[in-house]
């Protein structure tokens, strides 16, 4: 059987006409998506069913058993954090707040390792962006900046920007200049009109440098700003000045490079400014499906995108403070649970070891790097493969997620709604 | 079945002309009745004011815009923050509260159904997500479709069939409740950094005018049969010498519906600006509620701005990029790929601005100079003009002239000679303000045949119990007593469940939303028409399939199916 028109769950672009080919309970084709989307929906390593860490290995455990021991290593808990987030949908996403208020709690989601510095730039400065549509029918300059899409977002210049066509235009490429901003020569910087080569850790001076030719004030700007010449930066500012329609989408080399949310800061008020010619606009290209979600579910229960501490009743929140490679890395936290992501694989090491020194409890439907972190693991069904539900794209497009196959797994919400109420029969009595 | 008895209430009903008459209200099952048995339970209303629950007929609380709003303002999400109590969720915000924030504050306030002022069909799950989160009101979602390609087509091939057919797709796709036009045009000009400066200036690209959009917009909500009229955000927003676009665009608006409007303008405020510039801006009241006092077609909402920090946000883009312009504040803007535009940014209306005091004098002055109340509805375009919670002070300045007078002398000394304010005598009545509450509402949203907005047998039991006698205050004098009653009810009854009590939300929420299905024949159905299909598959960025919006995001929805003349 074929599925037409199937929710891609992988990364934030969310493809949504992807053909999936299903054979019984398995994904046997997956035609229109990238390599990444293929690789996620024929995926293996699912854990069969729970697992509890003994001291010699792992013992199977019943969903029961692994739920009532996950709330009671909760309630017992001073300092909880509740992590991940971005790999399921909204309606596991809600519960996981509902939860970590419950407890007095601290909840936060991947962008914390992410683009967290772009959610503190925008709280300073705002944000001009636009959904993926606008760019795919206007844009006439694209910029991509600290980010290398041909290999981590695959599909996005082809469903929206470079090699898209769009209403105003029709031809694609031909209409359209491309510039790549990076420190190294990417897959990505190949195809563009204009390839920006800058020192590691210049973002923010060349940004500036750019602000400053595209306010009137270019005199200012020296022969070279971070190994750009004076003479490229003049004939980008003059190409953005001129565009109809400019997008600007960055990504962790701007986010997570020296100057951090401040070289966003400045991306967004280089965009500000050019509005004042022309009509530009610029979107943080977000990785996991769904982590998108993740800050708007936060955001409309709890006032905050992430790092949401409940621990004073209210919810509270200090990036730095609240956020959860801190609250690891201080040794405060003294339980958790992580659901939908991997921080064995992406957090520091201090914070991983940490991990592991706590009772933690995975829900996650593979065996990953946080696997042997853990104590528990509880697998679940996979968001947009056997479990629908809704997800975020990185421009704010909600959409629904399919499930293309049924399985015997539980869905994490499920999962997490009986944790939720066992913690209140705890709490209770 | 359950029974519920509200005794000794001192009724306001305008819809059914009941002006404070003490009576019982028997309840069954969520409804009005004759009768209930002995067995019910029984309320002691104390002779206080009851009125239907309110409706807010334009509020921005829930969608993609709104919750950007709170995303980019730590700041206030700390300016105002309950913890966890009983049944009540964590709420942080003050101008932009978090879901459960606003119904808990709408809901202790006596309000039981609000409608979104702007939801852009794209983006729609969005909005119902949220919906579900906001659980003590019922909701309805404005659909935005003044920069909708389809529809600007149609408009130009003067196909009003078509355009009606395309609005009838798209709130059955949506979920929608009605037609909203926020700067019909401009926010498609937005796309390119333009904006349209006259309702005869042409779309770029799709050689249309505003006037054209929104008299084809009417014709086809006509046809529908939908229950709301057009629900209209003019042109030039906010723009000093404004007032002529609001007139001429009144001036284009046929009578055809007898049981309401056929227009609704909404936050007129902040489209009654005479004068030039910002230094000779005045006021246009006068001229506005002339027109209007003149054509029952047509219903507004004041726009009522109050001091204070606030949070604008709206789908009409050009118009927050010139507002960021002026105040160099953060600005966010997010355009909507063949649907429309939006834009947010925070402001502080201070009694020290001229403008800001003109403005403040503007809204009153539309409520009191225009003669029916049911044509001029209380509203801040929450939270443009100023967040909900300020409802109570306005009632109380439309009832007391002394208090209009108080606060007056507080402002910029030049306000006086933009605004006719001082010279009003006009005070509001008990009456006048139910219906600008509630049964206006009601009426203009095409509701009351849904049971809201008034308290006749057959109606939900939406109720409202305000700790005021009002035969023992003078509210001319005694404002603070009119505006500390409504700030809290002693009891909110939603569908026959008290809800709220004396400022405490005591039960989980269980709202519904309403939205419209109407019907059309299939020839004429946009699913068949190929064209239309051909260019949502290469212009849109999700598939055809994917965008409706699913049964599940409605826990409780409520279709109304229309039978129009399509």
């Amino acid at each position: 059987m074929i599925i037409k028109d199937v929710v891609c769950p992988f990364c934030g672009c969310l493809c949504d006409d992807l053909d999936v080919e299903v054979e019984g309970q398995k994904v046997i084709k997956v035609q229109n998506g990238c390599a990444l989307a293929e690789a996620k929906f024929t995926g293996s390593g699912r854990l069969p069913a729970p697992i509890r860490r003994t001291p010699t290995g792992w013992d199977d455990v019943s969903y029961d058993d692994a739920i009532r021991e996950t709330a009671e290593i909760l309630v017992a808990a001073d300092r909880p954090l509740l992590y991940g987030w971005s790999s399921t949908h909204g309606d596991a996403q809600s519960m996981g707040v509902h939860i970590a208020e419950l407890i007095g709690g601290v909840i936060d989601n991947t962008s914390t390792v992410c683009h967290g510095p772009s959610i503190l730039a925008i709280q300073e400065v705002g944000h001009p962006g636009c959904t993926l549509g606008q760019v795919k029918n206007r844009a006439d300059v694209i910029v991509y900046w600290g980010c290398n899409p041909t290999e981590a977002h695959p599909r996005h210049m082809s469903r929206y920007t470079t090699f898209a066509t769009g209403f105003f235009v029709p031809e694609a490429q031909k209409d359209r200049t491309v510039i790549v901003v990076d420190t190294r020569r990417t897959e990505s910087a190949e195809i563009a009109d204009e390839f920006i080569r800058i020192e590691r850790g210049g973002d923010y001076e060349v940004l500036s440098a750019l602000r400053a030719i595209v306010r009137g004030k270019g005199n200012v700007v020296p022969k070279m700003v971070a190994g750009v010449s004076r003479e490229q930066l003049f004939r980008v500012a003059e190409i953005c000045k001129k565009a109809k329609f400019g997008a600007i989408f960055f990504g962790l080399g701007l986010t997570m490079s020296a100057g951090k949310y401040k070289n966003v800061r400045n991306a967004i008020e280089l965009t500000d400014e050019l509005n004042r010619h022309t009509k530009f606009t610029i979107s943080p290209l977000r990785g996991h499906g769904n982590v998108y979600g993740s800050n708007e579910v936060f955001t409309w229960i709890t006032g905050y995108p992430y790092a949401v501490d409940f621990s004073r009743g209210i919810a509270f929140y200090n990036p730095g403070e609240t956020t959860a490679v801190d609250i690891l890395r201080r040794g405060e936290c003294d339980a958790a649970l992580i659901v939908a992501s991997d921080p064995g694989a992406h957090f520091p090491h201090a914070a991983a070891a940490h991990l592991a020194k706590i009772p933690t409890v995975l829900i996650d439907p593979h065996m990953t790097a946080t696997t042997p972190l853990c104590r528990i693991q509880i697998p679940c069904t996979i968001a947009g493969i056997d479990a629908e539900g809704t997800a975020y794209r990185m421009d704010g497009v909600p959409i629904r997620y399919r499930k293309v196959i049924t399985s015997s797994y539980p869905d994490d919400a499920d999962i997490l709604k009986k944790i939720h109420d066992r913690i209140r029969e705890v709490q209770g009595s | 079945m359950t029974e519920l008895l509200v005794k000794n209430a001192c009724v306001i009903d305008p819809l059914n002309g009941i002006l404070l008459e003490t009576m019982d209200i028997p309840v069954r099952d969520g409804k009005i009745v004759s009768s209930v048995s002995s067995a019910a339970d029984v309320i002691d209303a104390r002779g206080c004011l009851t009125l239907p629950g309110g409706i807010d007929s334009h509020s921005h609380v829930c969608g993609t815009k709104v919750n950007f709003g709170r995303y980019m303002s730590p700041e206030d999400m700390r300016a105002g923050r309950t913890a966890r109590r009983g049944k009540m969720h964590v709420t942080s915000g003050y101008y932009v509260p978090t879901t459960f924030g606003n119904s808990y504050r709408y809901s202790t306030m006596g309000y039981t159904t609000v409608l979104e002022g702007a939801m852009a069909p794209l983006e729609a799950r969005h909005t119902h997500e949220e919906f579900t989160a906001t659980p003590h009101q019922d909701m309805l979602a404005n659909t935005l479709f003044d920069g909708n390609w389809a529809i600007m087509e149609s408009v130009r091939e003067r196909d009003f069939k078509k355009t009606a057919a395309i609005v009838a797709w798209t709130l059955a796709a949506v979920k929608g409740y009605s037609i909203k036009l926020t700067n019909p045009g401009g926010t498609e000009a937005w796309g390119w950094g333009d904006d349209l400066s006259s309702i005869h200036d042409p779309v770029p690209n799709f050689n249309v005018t505003p006037a054209e959009i929104i008299a084809a917009m009417i014709e086809a909500n006509e046809l529908l049969g939908l229950p709301h009229s057009v629900h209209l955000h003019c042109n030039n927003l906010g723009k000093p010498g404004n007032y002529r676009t609001t007139l001429e665009t009144f001036d284009l608006v046929p009578d055809k519906n007898n049981a309401r409007q056929t227009l609704y303008a909404t936050h007129v405020q902040f489209h009654a600006y005479g004068g030039t510039t910002w230094r000779d801006i005045n006021s246009k009241a006068e001229e506005i509620t002339r027109s209007v006092n003149a054509k029952p077609q047509i219903v507004m909402d004041m726009g009522q701005i109050m001091f204070g920090r606030t949070m604008t946000m709206t789908a009409d883009g050009p118009m927050e990029f010139n507002l960021y312009c002026l105040h160099h504040n953060k600005w966010s803007n997010h355009d909507v790929e063949l649907e429309t535009g939006s834009g947010i940014i925070p402001v502080l209306y201070s009694k020290k601005s001229l403008v800001n005091c003109v403005m403040w004098a503007i809204g009153l002055e539309l409520a009191l100079l225009t003669k029916d109340p049911y044509q001029c509805l209380l509203a801040t375009d929450n939270p443009n003009g100023a967040p909900f919670v300020k409802y109570p002070e306005i009632i109380g300045l439309l009832m007391s002239r002394r208090y209009r007078d108080e606060e007056f002398a507080t402002l910029h000394e030049g306000t006086g000679q933009r605004t006719a304010i001082a010279s009003i005598d006009r005070e509001m009545d008990w009456n006048e303000i139910a219906v600008m509450t509630r049964a206006g509402q009601a009426k203009a949203l095409g509701m009351a045949a849904q049971g809201k907005g008034h308290l006749g047998e057959g109606a939900e039991a939406d109720i409202a119990i305000y700790p005021i006698r009002c035969h023992a205050v003078d509210p001319a004098t005694e404002y603070r007593k009119v505006v500390e009653g409504f700030q809290k009810t002693m009891f909110t009854i939603k569908r026959g469940r008290v809800v709220a009590r004396d400022g405490e939300v005591i039960v989980e929420g269980a709202n519904s939303t309403f939205w419209v299905n109407p019907s059309v024949p299939e020839d004429l159905s946009v699913r068949n028409d190929p064209e239309f299909v051909r260019k949502f598959r290469e212009y849109y960025t999700v598939r055809m399939d994917n965008y409706p919006v699913q049964d599940v995001y409605l826990p409780r929805g409520k279709c109304i199916r229309t039978e129009g003349a399509l």
